[in-house]
């Protein structure tokens, strides 16, 4: 197979780094080569996180470059748009429409862009925006918001079912398991 | 069994498979997690030390009394331990000794991008270095044998991809070693000037037997195809290589000090042009040289920050005359820029009114390494020097004493974790040499900025098990301060008030501000809120810094999803808008 390149990107707390540590389990599991990248730190400090996931039948560097990802999935608007340069001009955008604002917006020297999905859309013809905050909600935590959207990646990415719901069990505490098996379901619906 | 493991996470796994007895460290991006992971496998002995020197005496020890040991620090944690890394590589060892430097290119998240390769060669000792998490983990082992066959601490140095970065891994079953027998051996372990001399000729044949076995050891490997061009690399650089330039023949070195001419020169005969890919220092470069091997460029990249697969394959393809086809990406040049969104204290930090008030002071306040460092970033900006871990009290000192338009004006702000990591020292240096300067010790109970690891403090060991507690005001008084302040950093007037005292005192003074990290204490306050017939939209409140205070259609308004109710910006009102919970606003 092609390798497949993701950024999974987002602010500290979102739950960026579990969401590729599921999509780094299913991949092992079905057979394939993965690796995995990401930059400890600053996260827990409201800065902007980024992991890298390659999957493929071999691959050496663990870093996705500019203009080399197949899917960006982004669980804040802003970082959807700060990481666009990394995206193929035929790749796709998976966004949940939550807005964290960073401190220069919220001290007024910045301005937090209008309509970053409608933006996003002029160039990029494959995006999916979703209210993945009110979807997990709606199952029962709002924190779950970075399962919806693992659910909305495992519809594109070609692993059966089982597996994915095999590595949330994996990797989810047990007692959150059931409202993160309702939003992967609701992400798969997305 | 294949695992998905993190290179810190890989070195631990190895650090059992092979046999370590005992594991120590200081906390560091990107080390941290290697001594974190390291206490869920059974039969080692593992501990967090005060700093990267102490870590490394207790090493020492261990390794002298028969013990398989690994010592983890990151880069700049090996300048505090250089001391000892130096005359240990005289004494040799008697149980394996590996020092792991995680290395930090690009300065995610340190001062400075030291290339410690070069304290390899300083220290007259092996390194090798892993390129993905396997190699990691049995780079391990490699490291034990090479210091217990040659007698030597050996460096294994990894960088923040590697240490950071998952790949797969093939699980071993745990090899049990066995303590080795101490036998007392001061002429080898103690450098007496006249011992030293011994040891020092040691040294050098240990280079030279070395040397030899960099010819053959398999930990440097081949892979030839190309003739047209050859590449010789290490690390996480080989991974780069090979997804960049799949043709190339490669001199992957996991040995990458001592290097051995014959097994360079042998690589570069085969092939028409020679290039050297290395991220920092030119070490192999420069190493080539004096060996007379000619590379088809020199100076190709950058000393500054990574490498990445897209320059490897552009500065190689062009030096070779190969026309690359023009990268293809998502055209984002008429998109709105994303403004930046760096770092910063987190609502309800107990750092945030120090700095609030010691800029207000309009006071010079010298830094230290820790979250506290974000205390120079807007709005508080109230940090005005940051040079290593500890520095913050000496510099204050330095500055009394050689201007005197800043006595009095001076205050040296410093971690509990840092101030046991070096902080001591300067204090009484300060006490001793009659310095008038403020010391303020922010006492959070643990080391945050590197995921909240224990120290001498918290009561708690690496391994979870209860510990002495040091008082930090107790200390400060024994060694001779006699202006100690403790206070609460949620107190905004207090604060002011006792570091006005204090600054003005003509003696040293440490004031502690202790209050728990707020990542710490989640969820615990309620959220305050905003009375909207008092505030006036002054924006005062936004003067802390708090992201939880934000601006919303040009009025002040509180994210009540995050504020944890510390009620700092409630002290900052004047106009009393700010309600604490509770207190019926909207």
């Amino acid at each position: 197979m092609n390798n497949i390149n993701l950024l999974l990107v987002g602010v500290g707390g979102q739950g960026t780094i579990l969401a590729s540590k599921v999509l780094a389990e299913v991949a092992m599991q079905s057979g394939l080569d993965v690796k995995m990248s990401e930059i400890h730190g600053m996260a827990q400090r409201g800065g902007s996180v980024v992991t890298h996931v390659k999957i493929g039948s071999k691959v050496f560097s663990p870093l996705v470059e500019k203009g080399e990802a197949d899917i960006i999935m982004a669980f804040e608007q802003l970082e959807a748009l700060r990481w666009l340069d990394y995206l193929k001009p035929e790749g796709e955008v998976l966004v949940s429409r939550q807005i964290i604002e960073p401190v220069p917006v919220i001290l007024g020297k910045a301005k937090y862009p209008d309509n970053i999905v409608a933006e996003v859309k002029k160039v990029v013809s494959r995006v999916i925006a979703v209210d993945a905050v009110d979807i997990a909600g709606d199952c029962g935590n709002p924190k779950a918001s970075n399962v919806v959207m693992i659910g909305m990646l495992a519809q594109k990415l070609d692993f059966s079912r089982e597996v994915w719901i095999e590595a949330l069990r994996k990797l989810v505490p047990p007692a959150l398991l059931q409202i993160n098996e309702a939003a992967f379901e609701k992400g798969c619906a997305c | 069994m294949k695992a998905l493991l993190s290179g810190n996470e890989a070195i631990a796994r190895g650090a059992y498979e092979a046999g370590i007895k005992t594991a120590v460290g200081y906390p560091g991006t990107p080390s941290t997690e290697i001594l974190e992971n390291i206490t869920q496998y059974p039969g080692i002995y593992a501990q967090w030390s005060p700093n990267e020197k102490v870590a490394f005496e207790v090493g020492c020890g261990a390794s002298i009394s028969g013990a398989r040991t690994l010592v983890t620090m990151k880069h700049v944690g090996v300048n505090v331990a250089a001391d000892p890394l130096i005359t240990f590589s005289y004494t040799g060892v008697n149980g394996g000794f590996v020092l792991v430097s995680a290395d930090d290119p690009g300065m995610h998240s340190s001062q400075n991008e030291q290339d410690n390769r070069r304290y390899a060669e300083f220290a007259k000792i092996p390194a090798i270095e892993p390129s993905d998490s396997q190699e990691a983990k049995d780079f391990v082992k490699a490291a034990l044998e090479i210091s217990e066959t040659f007698d030597t601490p050996v460096m294994l140095r990894i960088t923040t991809r590697i240490a950071h970065s998952q790949s797969m891994v093939e699980l071993g079953e745990p090899q049990s070693s066995e303590l080795k027998a101490y036998v007392k051996n001061p002429v080898k372990y103690v450098m007496i000037p006249a011992y030293g001399r011994i040891r020092r000729a040691a040294v050098e044949e240990r280079m030279q037997k070395l040397t030899k076995w960099a010819r053959e050891t398999s930990l440097n490997t081949i892979e030839l195809k190309s003739r047209q061009y050859g590449i010789i690399t290490s690390g996480i650089c080989y991974q780069y290589v090979k997804e960049a330039l799949p043709e190339a023949s490669i001199l992957k070195l996991g040995l990458t000090y001592p290097l051995s001419e014959e097994l360079i020169k042998g690589f570069a005969q085969q092939v028409e042009q020679l290039f050297v890919v290395e991220e920092l220092e030119p070490f192999f470069g420069e190493a080539l040289e004096s060996m007379g091997i000619k590379v088809a460029k020199k100076g190709l990249f950058a000393k500054i920050g990574e490498l990445t697969v897209s320059l490897i394959k552009e500065k190689i393809s062009a030096e070779l005359g190969l026309d690359l086809p023009a990268q293809s990406k998502v055209e984002t040049a008429g998109l709105p820029v994303a403004p930046a969104r760096p770092p910063v204290l987190c609502p309800g930090c107990p750092h945030r009114a120090v700095f609030y008030t010691l800029k207000k002071l309009k006071l010079t306040v010298t830094g230290d390494i820790g979250c506290y460092t974000l205390g120079v970033l807007p709005p508080l900006e109230a940090i005005d020097t940051t040079i290593c871990m500890g520095a913050s009290i000496g510099t204050a000192l330095g500055m009394e004493k050689s201007n005197p338009a800043l006595v009095g004006k001076v205050v040296a702000v410093i971690g509990d974790s840092t101030f046991f990591h070096s902080g001591i020292t300067g204090l009484v240096d300060m006490v001793y040499n009659k310095g008038r300067g403020t010391v303020m010790i922010l006492d959070n109970s643990t080391t945050a900025m590197t995921g909240h690891q224990h120290h001498p403090a918290t009561g708690k060991t690496l391994r979870e098990e209860t510990a002495n507690v040091v008082k930090l005001a107790e200390l400060a008084r024994a060694v001779g301060v006699k202006r100690v302040v403790e206070l609460d950093p949620f107190d905004l007037a207090l604060i002011e008030k006792v570091i006005k005292e204090e600054t003005a005192a003509p003696e040293t003074s440490v004031i502690i501000a202790k209050r728990r990290c707020a990542l710490l204490e989640k969820g615990t306050g309620k959220p305050v809120g905003i009375d909207r017939d008092k505030c006036i939209n002054c924006k005062q409140c936004m003067a802390l810094g708090c992201p939880a205070i934000a601006l919303r259609d040009g009025r002040v308004t509180i994210n009540t999803d995050i504020c944890t109710g510390c009620n700092l910006c409630v002290q900052v009102c004047k106009f009393s808008a700010i309600l604490k919970a509770g207190e019926g606003h909207e």
